[in-house]
């Protein structure tokens, strides 16, 4: 029998504990062991991003990081984003944009953009499509997220101001 | 990956000790962009995986005299953070972070990228050229090695059994110095090297060339440091005829497979045209850190 570890972690704020396999990645404790279904994995490998979480403060992709990596560590996911039922600036414009179809992606689009958005929060579009790199979308072609995400970042510095 | 064990030791000795005695299917994990693939894909036994990153050691960018420690499992997000290694190395920040996406830079590592053994591993032609070398920590204690002397064939290291790469070391800086790499993708982002080039030189006052190593990646099983390459710009202010025979130089040190990426011609005659690139950037920003 494999022994299962216990983890202590900070899930959107909340302090969590779960048992976990070594091998589980982070991704699967948080859709398995916390219920927490709005990351996805898409390819597990680290190429489609739409398991982005934000680990410590940087954007990784869950399927990437072991569950038991997390020990001590603050994560960040598509569930912390919205306040109550207020959505984010973000998850607003994309719904104003249009910058979904399937939605598959779109919560991994959505934390990588608000990762740019906390570091640069007046990007040029290059940057944010370079940022934004290594989620994939199958949809939209890209191009209604991009005009999503800047929409966002330019109401945000209103806010801000 | 069902049958993982997983601990993270906060020493190096500790590490070390668990590696050797994990025996040949112990993996050290720093960002694990790769390890953990591998592992998933069956391409790697699963085994024991020896986290690196509670070893505070293994972690962060220290400044030490003029050189620069960059700890093993450091990702390159922290190093594109980090002000005076990008304006004393900008080549090697600039190859470190063109692997992969934001995400993978989250979490990838240089000492990863080296210990990984790809001959297309971007950060390790400017490593090389930088003549970085590493820290080494094994069960018979810690040694240093140039960056060139980990990778041996593709995928495979000189490391012994329970040996890991805890630190890399780049050399203090003199001034009228600078590095650039480049690499060759057929699009803009997210792919791997058909060929890297880097170059990092040191000009006296007259702008003329005192010291030059040029390395380059994917164009043979391991990447190459091509003293040949180097030698051709040194008494010079790398002028056409320089830079010719830089592109001579780095043509025949050039044993590359033709695979989907590139044919043999082509990756040699690019690494002559990237190393030509590389060495004009280098100059440039040498000549800007009088």
């Amino acid at each position: 029998m494999m022994k299962r570890q216990h983890i202590s972690a900070v899930v959107n704020g909340d302090p969590v504990d779960f048992l976990t396999d070594p091998g589980a990645t982070l991704l699967d404790a948080l859709r398995d062991d916390l219920g927490l279904t709005g990351s996805k994995e898409g390819c597990g490998s680290g190429d489609c991003g739409a398991c982005s979480v934000i680990l410590d403060g940087r954007l990784v992709c869950s399927c990437l990081v072991l569950a038991v990596e997390a020990e001590g560590r603050r994560v960040e996911t598509i569930e912390g984003m919205a306040d109550g039922s207020t959505l984010h600036p973000l998850q607003q414009k994309f719904l104003e944009h249009a910058a979904l179809q399937c939605g598959f992606c779109t919560p991994g689009l959505l934390v990588a953009a608000k990762a740019l958005l906390d570091v640069n929060p007046d990007p040029t579009e290059s940057e944010a499509r370079y940022w934004l790199a290594g989620n994939l979308c199958r949809c939209t072609g890209y191009d209604k997220v991009i005009r999503a995400v800047m929409d966002a970042a330019a109401e945000l510095r209103q806010v801000r101001v | 990956m069902s049958h993982v064990e997983f601990i993270a030791p906060t020493s190096a000795e500790q590490a070390a000790a668990a590696l050797l005695a994990g025996g040949a299917h112990a993996r050290p994990l720093g960002g694990g962009t790769d390890l953990l693939v591998q592992l998933r894909s069956g391409r790697l036994p699963a085994g024991l995986i020896v986290d690196l990153k509670r070893i505070p050691e293994a972690i962060g960018i220290r400044q030490e005299g003029g050189a620069f420690v960059i700890g093993a499992a450091t990702p390159g997000a922290a190093l594109s953070e980090h002000k005076a290694l990008g304006l004393a190395w900008p080549g090697v920040v600039e190859a470190a972070n063109l692997i992969g996406s934001t995400q993978v830079q989250g979490r990838a590592s240089m000492a990863g990228n080296l210990c990984n053994a790809s001959p297309a591993a971007d950060s390790v032609p400017a490593l090389v050229a930088a003549r970085a070398t590493c820290v080494i920590v094994g069960p018979g204690g810690r040694r240093t090695a140039p960056v060139e002397a980990i990778g041996v064939s593709p995928g495979r290291t000189s490391l012994a059994p329970g040996e890991f790469v805890l630190e890399i070391h780049l050399p203090p800086r003199p001034p009228r110095s600078g590095d650039a790499y480049l690499r060759l993708i057929p699009r803009t982002e997210m792919d791997i090297a058909v060929v890297g080039a880097g170059v990092s030189l040191t000009l006296d006052a007259a702008g003329v060339v005192t010291e030059a190593h040029v390395a380059l990646g994917a164009v043979a099983p391991t990447v190459l440091l091509v003293a040949d390459a180097g030698a051709a710009l040194i008494g010079t202010k790398v002028d056409e005829a320089a830079l010719n025979a830089l592109d001579a130089a780095a043509r025949t040190a050039c044993n590359p497979i033709s695979d989907k990426r590139g044919t043999i011609e082509y990756r040699t005659k690019i690494a002559g045209v990237l190393a030509r690139r590389a060495a004009t950037i280098a100059y440039g920003r040498a000549e800007k850190r009088a």
